[in-house]
């Protein structure tokens, strides 16, 4: 690993070389691009509407204007507060925002009586509450930017987060049943009728932890090694730590009975301490971990039962799904079916039978929408979010700080692995766990989350990609903390 | 920290490459499977979308589609409840169909070739039209005879069956099964009263889904003895010969003697072959298979139908309803040598010998019809959507010749013998010559005897108009009697109306 020695001369400095070109902020990039996304959000809704109801309303644009509108206004505010952010990111996102806003106004259509489906309000049903959910986590990603002129500002509150991030995440296990289980996952704190997932907001809070922690720590973890089959591994006190995380992970995996977000939240800290000390060694280590105990808990479910009997069955679902078709394979038999019934091309935007599918509004959304927009549109969204994570990567490989690289990359990790959990899951690659699909699936926490997410990677990009010495003329550098909070990357020495 | 935030993307990749082939797997390769999959609800939807066609026997409608104002537009009734249920089956919304539902879903539902026309004018047009229709054999009035007759039978068996056929044509009068069914609740749009209706009759201990006619075997009993007799009278033997008989007959390696039903049934050393199968000889019969051999026997039951396994009752030439293979079993040791017990016990049609019941009317029929066996057949026209055009009508065909004219004539002789002078006086019907055979089996040790009847009626000029099997499971004593009377009224009510050809 060739460590960078001066920020001059280290590889950060290949985030700027499209830097000397891209003094320009992109900003008009960006607008044309969210336009673009927002006439096939426009489109998409005439098409849900011509299959549905045999033709298309007057007002068929009202969603999707409304949308267009929340969306220029965040293009306005990252105008004004982030103005040399990656221009790819607002529209991809808004693209897939926009659709999933799209698809569960299909849903209410569907769910309507015949002769009231014309006149289905604009915040009526599950479509209407999404787009009000829309509305709100636009403006706190918003908020976030404005708040958060500098992204190592948040450095300072990576303790706080951290415990924030632990106490969310273990909080749906400690609290009863009642409150906390929803199909069978133990994920959710309900108080009425309102229900949000803590463990969205825990990711993003977890992250700033660990990225905070592997930068103050990652001289330690990355020096000191034994060498074992040309592999250089950690010094066992220094494994602390990752033990403390991945016994998290497997207490979340039984007690919250959801391996998606126990994989997730290992991952996550596996990828950061990887990004942290390029050790393959800890990539290595998490992942033995990570599937020892999996299969620990298989087994375990299997003989003694008790709390680790649902991941067994899920695993059992997973191996077999047809073993049970009306009954414990119900919902990954439908999804499937959905999916293979959409084909290749699908059945149109509209021309499905989403109903069928248990769930559809959120685990299932992306089988629902498969079914109607094909493999070729799910290859799409799939690219979409795949350009949504790599531009996040780019925007850490660009940026010159080392927490601001740890954070991104780390973010749009997280990101893909969600996808890869929820898509996978439902598509029978991996076992099926309770995620939401990010920006798609039905439900606050999840959007709200990601779309702060958002604003921290835009935050981050705007930093990577702002010229040195301010050549961009319009802005100023953020005064914020002070410089350097954390290490410039001088701290590392090649062993 | 650039080179691993570089191969945490190409991680991303292989992530979402791993997706993006799997959902290639699934939407592509696997597309066709899930697509037409029993457990797609969206096969349903789309198949309600066409009115299914009509099933019919003799001018009343059986099998219905009406329109609901519901999200699934037909709903399939049936009218004739329980009586028809073994032959049309249910066309249930999940899941699969059974019985004629499931054997002409194509035609019904409007997907088959032969309405092709009917399709490419509804893409013209624009509407759906509906299925096509489906005409039975069946004669209403021997189905509804034999239903109410076996469930009202005087022995209060609750299990039996029975089936009457057109030894002709081979063309099926009745086809019945007791303890039966509902369909309606099955076909019901509403999935929980479905589910809950399937699973109360799965777990029904008299299995009423079961099809006994066509699926049970049972030990055929003295009903076996028409085969003895027809592979005797091929090999030497006429039926006026005398054949050793007695009281009891213990067969040199088995100390289990074999007795007759009653002390007054030949006790003598000999009777005639007639007499045997007039009283139901079973010391005479026990002899004669010992002296015929296992190999004679069993080929003699193969070819009136024993071990056929793919015979199916339906449409000819097309599929059907399945039926299950009647066996005669091992006659000899475990190591192929002889074992005259058991050639014994089974000549009388017991030890491992197992017989359908729509195996026990063919055998009549074969008799009955001068030795030809006919294709049993259930269909017997296919009538387009807008009943004007026909697209299939039966054509009969021979199945098999099991025994020549001559032996089919002194076989008819004998089983006329059995209404008229011995065991199967209940079957008599006035003005017209019937010929059976009785059989009582033993089901397991502690149990009642099975009650068989197979038999025929045949015209004034001697032509054959129906043959029939009566089977009440575990009747006890008296149940062979009793099966002969329900078989004569079967045969009365198809004679009466004698059904489509």
């Amino acid at each position: 690993m060739t460590a960078p020695a001066t920020p001059a001369s280290s590889p950060a400095t290949a985030g700027e070389r499209p830097g000397v070109r891209m003094a320009r902020s992109r900003r008009n990039a960006e607008l044309s691009l969210l336009l673009l996304a927002m006439a096939l959000v426009a489109a998409y809704g005439a098409m849900v509407e011509a299959n549905v109801l045999d033709t298309v309303t007057p007002g068929f644009w009202v969603p999707a204007a409304t949308l267009t509108a929340v969306f220029l206004g965040m293009h306005l505010v990252i105008r004004f507060l982030a103005p040399f952010a990656d221009p790819a990111l607002l529209p991809a996102v808004a693209l897939l925002n926009g659709l999933g806003v799209g698809f569960l106004r299909r849903l209410d259509l569907a769910n309507a009586a015949p002769e009231e489906r014309a006149d289905l309000a604009i915040f009526a049903g599950i479509g209407g509450r999404q787009l009000a959910w829309t509305l709100i986590s636009v403006v706190l990603a918003a908020g976030l930017l404005a708040l958060m002129r500098d992204h190592r500002s948040i450095s300072r509150y990576a303790y706080t987060l951290g415990l924030a991030g632990i106490v969310l995440v273990m909080l749906p296990a400690v609290l009863p049943a009642s409150i906390s289980e929803i199909n069978g996952a133990k994920l959710w704190v309900r108080i009425g009728s309102f229900s949000i997932q803590p463990g969205e907001f825990a990711k993003l809070a977890l992250l700033v932890f660990f990225a905070y922690y592997l930068v103050r720590k990652r001289e330690v973890l990355s020096l000191a090694s034994h060498r074992f089959l040309g592999i250089d591994f950690p010094r066992g006190r220094d494994l602390g730590p990752v033990l403390v995380v991945w016994v998290i992970s497997l207490l979340v995996l039984v007690f919250e009975k959801d391996l998606g977000t126990s994989l997730l939240y290992f991952g996550m800290f596996v990828a950061t301490v990887y990004i942290a000390t390029e050790r393959v060694s800890w990539l290595l280590i998490g992942l033995v971990l990570f599937f020892g105990g999996a299969y620990l808990a298989y087994v375990l479910g299997e003989a003694v039962g008790g709390p680790f009997a649902n991941f067994y069955l899920r695993a059992e679902i997973w191996l077999d799904p047809f073993a049970e078709p009306y009954d414990d394979g119900y919902q990954l038999v439908q999804g499937l079916l959905a999916l293979g019934s959409g084909g290749l091309f699908g059945a149109g935007p509209g021309g499905g039978q989403p109903l069928l599918l248990p769930e559809v509004q959120n685990d299932f959304i992306f089988a629902g929408i498969g079914e109607e927009i094909g493999l070729f549109g799910l290859s799409a969204l799939l690219v979409i979010y795949l350009l949504i994570v790599e531009r996040g990567l780019r925007a850490a490989l660009a940026v010159r700080d080392s927490f601001g690289k740890l954070l991104a990359g780390g973010l749009a990790f997280t990101l893909a692995l969600q996808v890869f959990v929820i898509v996978g899951g439902i598509s029978k690659l991996i076992p099926l766990t309770g995620q939401t699909t990010p920006f798609l699936s039905a439900g606050g926490s999840s959007l709200m989350a990601n779309w702060l997410l958002i604003a921290v990677l835009l935050r981050v990009s705007d930093a990577g990609r702002r010229p040195v010495d301010g050549a961009g003329g319009k802005v100023t550098r953020p005064s914020g903390p002070p410089e350097q909070l954390h290490g410039a990357p001088t701290e590392v020495i090649k062993p | 920290m650039n080179a691993p935030l570089r191969r945490v993307g190409v991680v991303v990749i292989v992530l979402f490459g791993l997706l993006f082939a799997n959902l290639n797997w699934i939407q592509a390769y696997k597309a066709d499977e899930y697509r037409t999959s029993d457990y797609n609800g969206r096969v349903q939807v789309a198949k309600y979308d066409r009115k299914r066609g009509n099933i019919e026997a003799g001018g009343t409608a059986l099998a219905v589609s009406k329109e609901t104002d519901g999200e699934l537009k037909y709903l399939r009734t049936y009218p004739g409840g329980a009586k028809y249920a073994h032959v049309l089956g249910y066309e249930p919304v999940n899941g699969s169909a059974t019985g004629l539902e499931r054997a002409e879903n194509d035609f019904l539902a409007g997907t088959s070739d032969q309405l092709i026309v009917n399709r490419l004018r509804d893409m013209v047009t624009g509407d759906t039209t509906a299925g096509g229709n489906v005409l039975l054999t069946l004669s209403k009035r021997a189905q509804d005879t034999a239903y109410d007759e076996l469930r009202g039978n005087n022995n209060g068996a609750t299990k039996g069956a029975a089936i009457a056929i057109d030894p002709a044509t081979g063309a099926v009068q009745a086809l019945v099964s007791i303890p039966s069914f509902d369909p309606n609740p099955l076909a019901s749009h509403n999935s929980n009263e479905a589910t809950s209706a399937y699973n109360k009759l799965e777990q029904d201990a008299g299995r009423p889904l079961r099809n006994r006619a066509l699926g049970e075997v049972l030990p055929p009993g003295s009903t076996f003895k028409i085969v003895v007799a027809a592979a005797a009278l091929e090999n030497g033997i006429t039926k006026e010969t005398n054949i050793p008989a007695g009281s009891s007959y213990t067969p040199p390696t088995s100390g289990e003697p074999i007795r007759n039903a009653a002390p007054s049934i030949c006790p003598e050393s000999q009777v005639t072959l007639m007499n045997a199968v007039t009283e139901s000889c079973n010391t005479g019969f026990a002899k004669l298979g010992g002296q015929l051999g296992p190999d004679v026997l069993k080929e003699k039951a193969r070819q009136f139908g024993f071990e056929q396994e793919d015979l199916t009752v339906g449409r000819l030439g097309e599929s059907g309803l399945g039926v299950a293979a009647s066996r005669t079993g091992s006659m000899e040791n475990p190591d192929g040598g002889p074992d005259p017990a058991a050639l014994a016990q089974s000549s009388i049609g017991q030890r491992d010998v197992r017989m359908t019941p729509l195996q026990g009317a063919m055998i009549a029929a074969a008799v009955a019809n001068g030795g030809s066996q006919m294709r049993p057949y259930l269909v017997r026209q296919l009538l387009a959507p807008d009943r004007t055009t026909v697209y299939d009508t039966a054509n009969p065909r021979e199945l098999r010749r099991p025994v020549s004219g001559q032996v089919a004539a002194d076989l008819r002789e004998m089983m006329v013998s059995v209404v008229q002078n011995g065991t199967g006086r209940n079957a008599r019907i006035n003005g017209y010559t019937v010929g059976g055979k009785t059989g009582t089996a033993q089901s397991a040790p502690d149990r009642p005897d099975h009650g068989w009847f197979i038999g025929f009626a045949l015209d004034s000029e001697g032509k054959p108009v129906s043959a029939v099997c009566v089977v009440l499971e575990e009747a006890g004593s008296g149940g062979s009697a009793e099966a002969a009377r329900i078989a004569g009224q079967i045969m009365r009510a198809a004679i009466a109306e004698p059904g489509g050809r």
